[in-house]
């Protein structure tokens, strides 16, 4: 015979689990599933930039493979090892998060942190060096300069213009991850009941994490590394 | 504490507590007066009589613009706007309309309220992303409401490029951001509702016990979670492009308008899914009730939902056959098109046989869902005139379209919203509504959708062309026809206004089950109690437990 629950629930639930969930486990599940089907719509948003960039590749193919040389796939690349890292960082806390090591989830949360910094201090020198040559336009006024007479200012705009916006809707993803760890480091450091019994809402950052580095993962050979 | 089977007892509330005569029950409602209790409510059943209040607002700023538009075109001439005003006038409609009324009606309201009910769940899974999502939507709404009407807006519902990205005056802008905006209020609910069906179920209640509601609204919200980021990111790509002149889709920057018609539809055919589902969802509850049997081929239904949800993701270029899409492309996507009608029509006969040797009671929400039959089967057939490549040249961009939406949207979707309303009201007030009135209403409702609509139908396929306001003399009469459909239609949707209004104050009360319905949420008090359930049910009885013959027999026993 199953079980009949008591509607109100006080006393018999752990501190951390709300009044719409039977258990713990049953809240943990939830929001799994839920975080999951959010990165299902993240998928879909950046899918669409996806899809411009893939029609006009195959459009100016030999075009996008001239410009694509002002990039640095040096510093790219760096920053590539860079979120790889962050997300081993992010494993790790997740770890001790289930050990209940609260001190080690901090250390690990610090490093994820350093890693996001770095990150958006990479991107910051290559977009400086992009404003300086007058490709960056996601400014009001500043109008797009193009200088090289091989190739026509229209695929040099539309090049860049796929590269500021696919990396920077990136970027802005970092700018949020590194929020939300920001308030998960509070929660650890003041223990906080909601993570105390419960390792899931790292995890759930972890998962964000782990999208906004998979992102990486496809933009970086998308504009470092495109083959003749 | 003793458990409680469902589906025995006749409208018995759940685990009630013993009542005391002299202090009136809590519920969902009374349980507190403060504005801040219902601005900052977690409560799903508050959430959505705020999504009522609101949706209500913007269908009837969306039906005044109506108005405008439908006078304007009693004379081909023109008599009270200019051209300008004109464009202005259809474009908040549709704008408002779709991304603030049909888009969010059923699920937003009735969604809500419904589903923790019916699976027997304290609430939907993530109460605060619940509230956040009618925030997203009010702030959405006004913004959207106050470009068009103090600024103005032109391009249409559809935002086409390059008109929107570069040579629209007006505040595009500011319109698309308040659609970005209500997208991202449907996929917190969409998440939401997914994790709820998923995670949430009581005891027992297995998916092939779970009410075609339900199911209606998991697959709307798996095709919300997959489609409305597209047109979100498309759309701000658009607003990137006019402020800031990156060239995605303006042929002069080297980008491809096409793209953007791609990407929009993409989008923009599922959500005629989005709108729809969720008013098949809502017929299969009222027919079942009101025909007193299970659902014919209940499986079929259930999955058929699913089924024009996968479908309905590869169909978008029958938007698209006179654009510079292949005409091999358009072969397929002509096929493809022609596929979705079979899981359409699926629902429809299997509608059809279940009221075939049921005890059919025709209440209100019966005769609106009898009227939602006839009108989404023109609807849907009118469909295959346009998903046919040859007959769609011909018929692309005049009125028959706009005929052949409207047959899905508001004979389908809006006639369904109705009936859920009439056969939800008593259940989230408590209270129940003049029957007669209302029957005679859903009457008045039909005989007027259909007077504006099957004319558009005939002037459409003699070439009117749509969005045109100066037009030949020769498609006056039709238009007439029209607009004088619209005032009956008009009429028929503010009659519900005052007499729901009316049955908060004066009207009976209506008891935890006036109809008779099976379901758990019949078996909760009306209004429901805060936390819907005292105890978690545990679901035994078989979905649609209904018994047509036995019903029958004791109505004869009665006579
Ligand atoms: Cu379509």
């Amino acid at each position: 015979m199953a079980h009949v629950a008591d509607s109100h629930g006080h006393g018999h639930k752990p501190e951390g689990v709300f009044e719409q969930y039977e258990d713990l486990h049953q809240q943990q599940s939830t929001y799994v599933l839920g975080m999951w089907s959010f990165l299902v719509t993240e998928v879909m948003f950046f899918g669409v930039m996806f899809m411009s960039y893939l029609l006009y590749r195959w459009k100016y193919q030999d075009m996008f493979y001239q410009i694509h040389h002002d990039l640095s796939w040096q510093l790219g690349g760096l920053n590539t090892a860079n979120l790889l890292f962050s997300s081993f960082a992010v494993v790790m806390a997740v770890r001790c998060a289930q050990l209940k090591q609260n001190g080690s989830v901090l250390k690990w949360l610090g490093v994820v942190q350093l890693c996001a910094f770095g990150f958006l201090a990479i991107k910051a020198i290559e977009y400086k060096a992009k404003y300086d040559h007058g490709h960056l336009m996601l400014i009001p006024g500043n109008n797009f300069q193009w200088h090289d007479t091989a190739i026509p200012a229209g695929i040099g705009k539309l090049f860049y213009s796929l590269y500021f916006a696919m990396t920077g809707l990136h970027g802005v993803h970092v700018v949020i991850g590194i929020l939300i760890f920001g308030v998960m480091m509070l929660l650890y450091a003041k223990k906080s009941h909601l993570v105390q019994n419960d390792y899931i809402p790292l995890e759930l950052c972890g998962l964000y994490w782990h999208f906004v580095d998979l992102v990486w993962i496809f933009l970086y050979p998308l504009f470092y590394l495109i083959p003749k | 504490m003793s458990d409680v089977i469902i589906g025995t007892g006749k409208g018995t509330a759940v685990g009630a507590p013993q009542p005391d005569p002299n202090t009136p029950r809590v519920n969902y409602l009374n349980v507190s007066h403060t504005l801040s209790s219902w601005l900052l409510t977690k409560d799903h059943k508050r959430i959505a009589m705020l999504y009522l209040f609101s949706i209500s607002i913007f269908f009837a700023v969306g039906g005044a613009a109506a108005g405008m538009v439908r006078a304007e075109l009693m004379f081909p001439r023109g008599s009270l706007l200019q051209s300008e005003g004109y464009n202005r006038m259809f474009t908040a409609h549709g704008v408002i309309m779709i991304f603030f009324f049909l888009l969010v009606a059923i699920p937003a309201v009735f969604g809500n309220f419904l589903i923790p009910l019916m699976i027997g769940a304290r609430d939907l899974a993530f109460p605060r992303l619940n509230l956040l999502s009618w925030y997203l939507y009010m702030i959405a709404g006004t913004l959207g409401v106050t470009a068009m009407l103090f600024g103005g807006v032109d391009v249409g519902w559809t935002f086409y490029t390059p008109l929107s990205s570069m040579y629209s005056n007006g505040q595009v802008t500011i319109a698309i951001l308040a659609a970005f905006l209500a997208g991202f209020s449907s996929i917190a609910t969409a998440v939401n509702f997914i994790a709820t069906i998923h995670k949430m179920r009581a005891p027992g209640m297995t998916w092939d016990k779970l009410p075609l509601y339900v199911w209606g609204h998991y697959a709307t919200s798996v095709i919300i979670i997959l489609g409305t980021p597209v047109v979100a990111m498309t759309l701000l790509l658009v607003v990137l492009e006019r402020t800031f002149g990156i060239g995605f889709f303006s042929p002069e920057l080297g980008g491809d308008p096409v793209l953007f018609q791609h990407m929009f539809w993409f989008y923009s055919h599922p959500a005629v899914y989005i709108m729809i589902l969720p008013g098949f969802s809502v017929i299969s509850e009222i027919i079942a009730c009101f025909s007193r049997k299970k659902i014919f081929g209940y499986h079929f239904v259930a999955y058929s939902s699913m089924a024009i949800a996968g479908l309905g993701f590869l169909v978008w270029g029958h938007h698209m056959y006179v654009s510079s899409q292949s005409m091999y492309q358009g072969t397929v996507f002509s096929l493809l098109s022609f596929l979705v009608a079979i899981p359409s029509a699926v629902k429809v006969f299997n509608w059809c046989a279940t009221m075939y040797k049921g005890s059919v009671w025709l209440a209100s929400p019966m005769i609106y869902a009898i009227s939602f039959l006839g009108l989404f089967v023109i609807g849907g057939l009118t469909g295959m005139y346009l998903a046919a490549m040859a007959t769609d040249v011909h018929l692309t961009a005049t009125y028959f379209i706009v005929a052949h939406f409207h047959y899905v949207m508001v004979g389908g979707t809006v006639t369904a919203f109705m009936g859920a309303l009439h056969f939800w009201w008593p259940k989230m007030t408590g209270k129940m509504y003049p029957e007669n009135i209302a029957r005679y209403n859903a009457l008045i409702v039909f005989i007027g959708f259909n007077l504006t609509f099957l004319p558009q139908f005939v002037a459409g396929y003699l070439g009117m062309p749509r969005r045109y306001h100066y037009y030949p003399a020769e498609y006056q009469p039709w238009m007439i026809l029209s607009t004088t459909g619209s005032t009956v239609l008009g009429f028929g949707m503010i009659v519900p206004v005052f007499y729901l209004l009316w049955s908060l104050k004066k009207g009976k009360d209506a008891g935890p089950n006036p109809w008779g319905a099976k379901g758990l949420e019949w078996e909760t008090e009306s209004p429901p109690d805060p936390h819907n359930f005292h105890h978690i049910p545990v679901v035994t009885a078989p979905v649609y437990d209904y018994d047509a013959e036995a019903e029958e027999r004791e109505l004869q026993g009665e006579n």
